[in-house]
């Protein structure tokens, strides 16, 4: 499955296993601006491949800027100005080298409310192959589809139904069907701002289920509020507090010795 | 403690004085939106039954029949008058008199010779024989015919003298002056007979104007509209475009008028009275409006659409072409066919570009003379003659029903594609 991915999207192989660079992503001293109000001051991070690393905070602290940072959605917000590194396999995604409409093809994002396309659920998921001419024919594209679906786990549900609208779906599955259209274009990483804060807690298990599969094949990224989602799902965590970064760790030792009393307090829940 | 004192406050008599107040202001408001409505629709209906009932009659037209011999000498000398004449006298044949004739011959429309001649040309064997043809009336006798002169009072005061009353009794009596529908009003072209004159001229002339203005302000406004909603930068030079897209929508028409005659017919030397120049100085006064309201279409997309199609890796294009601008579609549409049923109902600024202008021939190309509808409307207004009064109401109706047709073609295509998310 990871084989499949990683020869789509064409990355270079050796950058990706050279022993020196084990993460997936970096971030160094990342600050983000917007028009004069600095919303990150200085952000340290890595993120490993294969794993999942939940971001955590309270509302404001910076989480969901930092996330659109690392595929450049940050890019369409008028006055927003980001300074220090963030690279990708090794290379600055703000250089030169990377095209920002290609970095978010391999960086693919989940959005906080679900936003199929008001197409057909085939037409949702055959719309990034198609643009990125990752699939040729008929045949191929229904393969995408079918395969995608099925690693978001929907296929069963709508597998009759693949001409109807994706927006007739319920809220989780259309949230699914978010997933499934990101990883149809076989990202590296996926980044996922808060995919559960609309769903009700059924389709909220669900797709954490679904996060803890796909950690086999893509590096995941997701901001969450739910203290419990985030010590469910990731295996690393970072909590942020008013544009800073105040530690990053394992998610077990986060939750259970938390380094810093900010962070003993946003989980303990005094405050937040 | 407060508890008590919070119910005693809700059950007061106070309370309940507040509470009435307040249906009634509600009922009020509803009264008056009502009486708004009533208002307006009655004031609707009274235009639209005095339009009616005054143009109806415009649709049918008294026609006379004559017996005419195509005499050969006659035809080759193309004295279709005398054929017509002869054909007319030998339905009097008590009437012998030369001044009498010339009543006779004020029956008919000056046009009837002409629809002879295109008999003639139509089928040439009909030479040398003799034809029953149903001819146009006098516009003067057909209003009679239809009512709206009157026979008694002074003769002098009258439009009809006794004599012609007594002739035309005496045609409707045999049956040979009969109404029948005025296909003329939908074929021809303006004339100064109003029995002779028709809307199609102008039809024409606004169809091409329309074309004109639709292949250019359409693209450029649609346009313009993405670039300055999805891809322009905020800052102060976008926002100097704005407010001057803003001001120009609400610049009176006769402007561009004035701009197309400076510009088209005196930088460029277009021609005058020419469509090309009418839709082009339509597509300036329509392009503001077909900005603005394709612009509220795009913005009225959920952001969440463009983030989807972003995080996939669409270019900002793709985003655009694909996905925003399939959905802003039923907008952008209602928008552009508002703007071009208001070009079609527009007349100050072709005052300006010499489309006011007498033309009897229907237009062919770009550059032919013509005038539209609302100005053939405007014409006839001005023309005195009876029967020019109910050719402006039938003209009014035509115009109405093609934008009513317009607007029903908006409705429509806003409804097909429309889509929920």
């Amino acid at each position: 499955m990871s084989v499949h991915t990683q020869t789509h999207t064409g990355a270079p192989a050796a950058a990706r296993s050279a022993p020196a660079v084990p993460n997936k992503m970096i971030a160094r001293d990342v600050k983000v601006f917007y028009g004069a109000k600095q919303a990150l001051k200085g952000i340290n991070v890595e993120i490993q491949e294969n794993k999942v690393l939940a971001l955590i905070g309270p509302s404001g602290c910076g989480k969901s800027t930092f996330l659109r940072c690392l595929n450049r959605m940050n890019d369409t917000i008028e006055n927003c100005r980001v300074e220090g590194l963030i690279a990708l396999d090794g290379e600055d995604i703000y250089g030169r080298s990377i095209d920002a409409v290609q970095l978010r093809a391999r960086v693919g994002m989940v959005f906080q409310k679900p936003n199929p396309f008001p197409k057909s659920i085939y037409d949702n998921i055959a719309y990034g192959p198609r643009i990125h001419g990752m699939a040729s024919g008929r045949d191929e594209l229904d393969e995408v589809v079918e395969k995608s679906l099925q690693r978001a786990g929907l296929w069963n549900e709508v597998k009759d139904r693949l001409r109807e609208p994706g927006t007739g779906l319920s809220g989780g599955q259309q949230q699914r069907l978010c997933i499934a259209r990101a990883i149809a274009v076989s990202p590296e990483v996926i980044l996922m701002d808060e995919p559960c804060s609309a769903l009700d807690p059924i389709a909220t298990a669900h797709i954490e289920e679904l996060i803890d599969e796909l950690r086999e094949n893509f590096t995941i990224v997701i901001v969450t509020h739910n203290m419990q989602q985030a010590a469910r799902v990731s295996q690393k965590t970072a909590f942020f507090h008013l544009g800073d970064m105040v530690e990053c760790d394992d998610t077990e030792e986060i939750f259970t010795n938390p380094r810093d009393e900010r962070t003993q307090g946003y989980i303990t829940g005094r405050y937040g | 403690m407060s508890v008590t004192a919070a119910k005693s406050h809700y059950q007061s008599e106070a309370f309940a004085r507040r509470l009435r107040a307040r249906y009634a202001a509600e009922r009020n408001f509803k009264i008056a939106g009502i009486a708004a409505i009533a208002i307006a629709s009655l004031m609707l209906v009274v235009l639209l039954s005095s339009i009616v009932t005054k143009g109806y009659t415009a649709f049918w037209q008294a026609q006379v029949r004559v017996e005419v011999t195509f005499d050969k000498a006659q035809v080759e000398e193309r004295n279709y008058t005398a054929i017509l004449r002869q054909g007319l006298y030998a339905q009097f044949p008590e009437i012998t008199e030369r001044g009498a004739r010339r009543t006779l011959n004020e029956l008919l429309s000056s046009g009837a010779p002409y629809e002879l001649e295109a008999m003639v040309t139509r089928d040439p064997s009909i030479v040398g024989t003799t034809r029953t043809v149903w001819v146009r009336a006098d516009d003067e006798v057909d209003q009679f015919v239809k009512g709206y002169f009157t026979r008694s009072g002074p003769e002098a005061e009258r439009r009809l003298n006794d004599a012609k009353i007594a002739a035309v009794d005496a045609l409707v009596a045999k049956g040979a002056l009969v109404q029948s529908f005025n296909t003329t009003l939908f074929s021809a072209g303006d004339s100064r007979e109003a029995e002779q004159a028709g809307i199609w001229g102008a039809i024409v002339g606004s169809l091409l104007t329309l074309l004109v203005t639709m292949s250019l302000s359409v693209p450029i406004g649609i346009a313009a509209a993405v670039y300055l909603e999805e891809f322009a930068p905020k800052n102060k030079w976008t926002d100097l475009i704005e407010v001057n897209i803003n001001n120009l929508a609400a610049v009176p028409s006769i402007i561009f008028g004035l701009l197309g005659l400076a510009v088209f017919l005196g930088f460029f030397g277009l021609p005058r009275s020419a469509p090309l120049v009418g839709g082009l100085v339509m597509a300036l006064m329509t392009l503001p409006v077909i900005i603005i309201s394709a612009r509220v279409a795009l913005k009225s997309v959920p952001p969440s659409i463009r983030e989807a199609a972003l995080g996939i890796g669409a270019s900002p294009l793709q985003t655009v072409t694909h996905h925003v601008l399939p959905l802003a579609m039923p907008g952008i549409l209602t928008g552009t066919i508002i703007g071009m049923a208001r070009a079609l109902g527009e007349t100050a600024p072709l005052l300006m570009i010499g489309m006011v202008a007498f033309i009897v021939d229907i237009p062919h190309g770009w550059t032919d003379s013509a005038t539209v509808l609302p100005v053939q409307i405007y014409m006839w207004a001005d023309s005195p003659e009876r029967a020019f009064t109910e050719r402006t109401s039938a003209a009014i109706m035509i115009l109405l029903g093609f934008l009513i047709l317009m607007n029903g073609l908006a409705v429509f295509l806003r409804k097909k594609f429309e889509r929920r998310w």
